[in-house]
């Protein structure tokens, strides 16, 4: 037997005991020491499944029939216990929050020695060096209340790191990161995978961010089945993945734009490697020169204007809002983005209420906003949190969209009416008597909006609309906001995707430190090198590709890409 | 009994930590000393009724102690035990109810409140006044008033806050069934 | 530093002693105090109890949140016992000696005497539980109750409330915001149904996303072998050291005196009256 296999998947199926079929078939798959491989697909493809699979929750945690055979490092993986599993799997979870169950970093680094019962002086000198492995050893008496996202990862992954595994699993590790740090989350999983020369998996849909470094190979998923097992450059120059619902990266998109043939001899599975032909160059530049130039609308009346706010929290300590002047027109969709802890979720609170500026003054459509209640400006101005989950509290769909309106106590007729409005704007009008619980992440986010839109506001503010979402729903969710924007409302989204920005939003407020460092459009943003270090962005792919191609006017062409997508988009919309 | 597995371990702790929080920061004093309208019993009674007496008894008897130290007025052990107890036989009583399966119907909503009433009752009318008078002395009438009070709003509490808190947890369970759209 | 019990890192002679002995002394002393109504002891227990306080370099300014809960307390209880009792010293002492008036309400040298005891048992305590949460790490303190001989499973209990409280207090913040906004509020003027529905419809979308936080979390701690063996070591634990042992030790005699007081006064009260 090849000592080298750690992982072998062979025609291995699994059903859980709630589903009425199985959720994965045929698989076949295997990892050999040291390879570093990414599973992609869309939600509901099987992909946490089949990591559930790897790592021993399935079947310790969850229930379930296996078919076929897994075998992890020669022994079928159901003779295991999930303690012997776990000494040679080690899993980063998705939720950062829920994984650091130590009370400081030290002592959720320790956590698995200590439960190994490893005693003193092992147990300090493991924590040590795993940490400095991560560099977090300057933190280790931090709680995660004080920590950035990018660091509390970092601590989940000694934490599995001290248990000297031979298979890393990431599980979405990119998911709640900003731009910038989820690029240095790819660049220390490469690191780890080097320094330990354990295997890697990472599961994810972003696959532009993960191919930033290299992997030996992509594992695609659709429902259910494994349907590519092969380097990325070859996945790429097909269709399978759009097929599948995932996204390509952004300068495959504009290639194809422009006629370029992707092949994988070119390398296409990252800017760096990729080689293109001087005709392909001709083709892009030509798609570039050719495209129609359209002017800005023109402008729109004043709705929201925010003037020298200042906001400050425990007696002065922290400054959380410096300054800051800014408005936003009526029908516009804008975008607010900057790192954690930029003061950017704190400008939405201020503006709907929920906090008290300490200095500076909020005008709504002219008039003065300050002396207004909560509830009073959520007439005006809606909230929308990151997590619906956060926000539901009826059984019923019907009910939670009328909560509104019922404790401002409305007569029945009028609540009827302005419910099945919004139900039906939100396209949720026949599912209305379902309990919420039926529903998709997605359809729940449209639930917490629908409850939102009966109180008739003319802006809704959106935390982090599409956190976590895969492609589809991502498309499914913006889709419909830029629907009720075109009905008149003005949306501001809260965000750190680059993605979002660059395809929905118009224009971007940056901010850094608690200022606002740009306001601009949302191109020029992206391509902008001190505004995107400063504010923990990520140059976009297509500039380089402009760069690449011998455009001067990288800025001009990534407004070109987005103007023709929009077009693109719309074609196709009107299709369906 | 049920298994206390490691679910059972975190569901005590966070069951505390939701206790704690409730008790801490939501609490209205209704003007009787140690008797606030406390919704943490609500909670309580929740965790209970889905995880178990002993996450139930563990849940209230950690909380309340924090709640104790958090506010710094010493640790008040008759009614730090009396949460516990609490906990414990409303998760006694409750163990055939199949909240967590998304069972919670006009029956289960009737034994939960009936279990909940007489779990309130032996707690705060029965055993925080016995262990008031034996600990600190206290004159009867004084320490029973104020138990079959607390008693009272607790149950209140818990008829209204517990029994919403079950209906959306076992709602929430997604279930087999059909689900058909309507114009 | 997860501090929601307001710990003070300011090395002392009690900072230095372990967790686990801190808490053996917390229990001993709560233990003492609550078995005597000895008024020498009492007093001597808030005495001792002061001084520690200055050992631990704690300063009146550090704790002074609790003065208005405990003035609150206090007030609120002596009225109560004084109206429903007001004769409940004369039963404990055997006397009764009117200083004011007379008949049920008037008031006797005896139900004076209990009431100030009982406001010196309640002060007993609360130096020591205030030097308790300032000087012990909130990380240590699960491992000293392993050490003491809790379960591991419910140590680890009270570890993750610890480690908990600081998110879900946040997130019950944003919650409640977000459903002021919809007209949710918990008016102090609505009757008792209908504020505690309003809170429940805050406390639903929190009850369901800790829900999904437990499956999470106890996913990732069995992926991290929890539960694996028998015992399980801790990061934060401290082997005891003789001042440990000598703490404990004096905490011991507490409630030996305690019991002894009990003896000589044959019964829990010091009587002057007799």
């Amino acid at each position: 037997m090849d000592r080298d296999i750690l992982l072998q998947f062979s025609d291995f199926g699994f059903q859980y005991n709630a589903q009425s079929g199985p959720t994965l078939f045929d698989i076949d798959l295997t990892l050999k020491r040291g390879e570093r491989i990414l599973i992609a697909g869309p939600s509901g493809c099987g992909k946490s499944t089949l990591v559930h699979c790897i790592n021993g929750l399935i079947p310790f945690s969850y229930k379930g029939k296996m078919t076929g055979s897994l075998k992890i490092k020669g022994r079928e993986s159901r003779d295991l216990s999930l303690f012997e599993i776990s000494h040679t799997v080690g899993t980063v979870l998705q939720d950062s929050d829920a994984q650091f169950v130590g009370m400081t970093v030290a002592e959720d680094i320790a956590f698995a020695l200590e439960n190994d019962c490893v005693g003193e002086p092992l147990l300090h000198e493991g924590v040590m060096e795993a940490a400095k492995l991560v560099n977090v050893n300057d933190y280790l008496t931090h709680a995660p209340g004080e920590l950035s996202g990018g660091q509390k990862q970092r601590v989940s992954v000694a934490g599995v790191l001290v248990d000297d595994v031979d298979i890393l699993v990431f599980d979405e590790p990119l998911a709640n990161l900003d731009p910038a740090t989820g690029k240095q989350a790819i660049e220390l999983i490469d690191d780890m995978q080097k320094k330990t020369g354990a295997a890697v998996i990472i599961v994810e849909h972003r696959l532009e961010d993960v191919l930033h470094r290299s992997v030996d190979r992509v594992v695609l998923m659709s429902e259910g089945r494994i349907v590519a097992d092969v380097p990325a450059d070859e996945l790429l120059s097909g269709t399978l993945l759009s097929d599948c619902g995932v996204r390509e990266p952004l300068y495959i998109t504009a290639l194809k734009y422009a006629g370029v043939d992707i092949t994988a001899d070119k390398h296409p599975a990252s800017l760096d490697t990729i080689k293109l032909t001087d005709d392909d160059k001709k083709k892009v530049l030509k798609w570039y020169e050719n495209a129609a130039r359209k002017q800005d609308g023109g402008s729109m009346p004043e709705l929201l204007k925010a003037d020298k706010l200042d906001f400050t929290y425990e007696n002065g300590k922290v400054h959380a809002l410096r300054d800051i002047s800014v408005s936003f027109t009526q029908g516009e969709m804008a975008a607010i983005v900057g790192t954690n802890g930029a003061g950017k979720s704190t400008f939405a609170k201020v503006i709907c209420g929920f906090e008290n500026q300490t200095g500076g003054h909020i005008y709504y459509k002219g008039g003065d906003f300050d002396g207004l209640s909560i509830k009073e400006r959520a007439e005006s101005i809606g909230y929308v949190m990151q997590n619906p989950n956060q926000m539901i509290s009826k059984v019923f769909i019907y009910d939670e969209v009328a909560l509104g309106l019922v404790t401002r106590g409305l007569p029945q007729d009028e609540i009827d009416k302005r419910v099945e409005k919004a139900l039906r704007i939100c396209g949720l009008w026949r599912m209305r008597k379902w309990p919420v619980s039926a529903l998709s992440f997605g359809q729940k986010k449209r639930v917490t909006i629908a409850s939102i839109l009966v109180l008739d506001p003319e802006m809704i503010i959106l935390d982090e609309p599409t956190a976590g979402q895969d492609y589809r729903h991502y498309t499914e969710i913006m889709e419909f906001l830029l629907d009720l924007n075109r009905q008149g409302i003005t949306v501001v989204m809260v965000t750190h995707d680059m993605h979002l920005m660059l395809e929905y939003a118009d224009r971007a407020v940056v901010f850094s430190q608690g200022k606002i460092i740009a306001d601009d459009k949302c191109y020029s943003i992206l391509t902008d090198p001190e505004i995107i270090r400063q504010a923990s962005l990520k140059e976009t792919s297509l500039y380089e590709l402009a760069v690449k191609c011998g455009i001067d006017d990288g800025t001009d062409f990534v407004r070109h890409f987005i103007e023709f997508e929009r077009a693109h988009r719309s074609e196709a919309g009107l299709d369906e | 009994m049920k298994n206390f597995s490691v679910k059972h371990i975190v569901a005590t702790g966070i069951g505390a930590a939701l206790f704690f929080v409730l008790g801490r920061f939501v609490a209205i004093p209704s003007g009787i000393p140690n008797t606030n309208i406390s919704i943490q019993y609500g909670l309580l009674a929740f965790i209970a009724a889905v995880f178990g007496p002993i996450a139930g008894l563990l849940s209230g008897l950690i909380g309340h102690f924090f709640i104790d130290f958090s506010f710094g007025w010493g640790i008040w052990w008759s009614w730090v035990i009396a949460s516990a107890v609490c906990g414990g036989i409303i998760g006694f009583l409750t163990r055939k109810l199949k909240i967590d399966e998304g069972e919670f119907d006009k029956a289960g909503i009737v034994k939960f409140n009936f279990f909940q009433l007489v779990a309130h009752l032996i707690s705060w009318a029965v055993i925080a006044p016995i262990l008031d008078i034996l600990i600190y002395d206290e004159p009867a009438n004084k320490v029973f008033v104020q138990g079959l009070v607390s008693a009272g709003v607790n149950v209140v509490t818990t008829a209204v806050v517990g029994t919403l808190l079950c209906i959306a947890y076992a709602a929430s369970i997604p279930k087999k069934g059909s689900l058909k759209e309507e114009d | 530093m997860n501090n929601i019990f307001n710990y003070i890192d300011r090395p002392s002679p009690i900072h230095s002693l372990t967790g686990a002995a801190k808490f053996v002394c917390l229990m001993l002393w709560s233990f003492a105090a609550m078995t005597t109504y000895d008024t020498r002891m009492l007093a001597g227990l808030v005495i001792l109890g002061l001084i520690l306080f200055r050992v631990g370099r704690i300063r009146i300014k550090d704790v002074s949140f609790v003065f208005s809960f405990m003035a609150f307390f206090l007030v609120v209880n002596t009225i109560m016992l004084y109206v429903f009792a007001p004769h409940h010293g004369s039963e404990i002492y055997g006397t009764c000696t009117y200083l004011l008036g007379s008949g049920r309400m008037g008031l006797t040298a005896e139900q004076l005497f209990y009431q100030f005891n009982y406001i010196l048992k309640f002060f007993a305590t609360i130096p020591v539980v205030l030097l308790f949460v300032s000087t012990t790490n909130p990380s240590e303190f699960a491992a000293s109750l392993n050490k003491i001989g809790v379960k591991y499973s419910i140590a680890y209990a009270v570890a993750l409330a610890l480690r908990y409280i600081p998110d879900i207090q946040k997130q019950y913040h944003e919650i409640s915001q977000a459903s002021q906004a919809r007209g949710i509020e918990m008016s102090r003027k609505a009757p008792l149904t209908e504020r505690l529905k309003a809170a429940s419809g805050i406390l639903i979308p929190l009850i369901l996303t800790s829900m999904s936080r437990i499956d999470t979390i106890s996913n990732a701690m069995e992926l991290r072998s929890f539960g694996k063996k028998r015992r399980r070591t801790w990061y934060m634990e401290r082997p005891f050291a003789p001042a440990d042992l000598v703490a404990m030790l004096l905490c011991a005699l507490l409630i030996l005196i305690s019991v002894w007081l009990t003896y000589v006064n044959q019964g829990r009260y010091y009587n002057p009256f007799k």
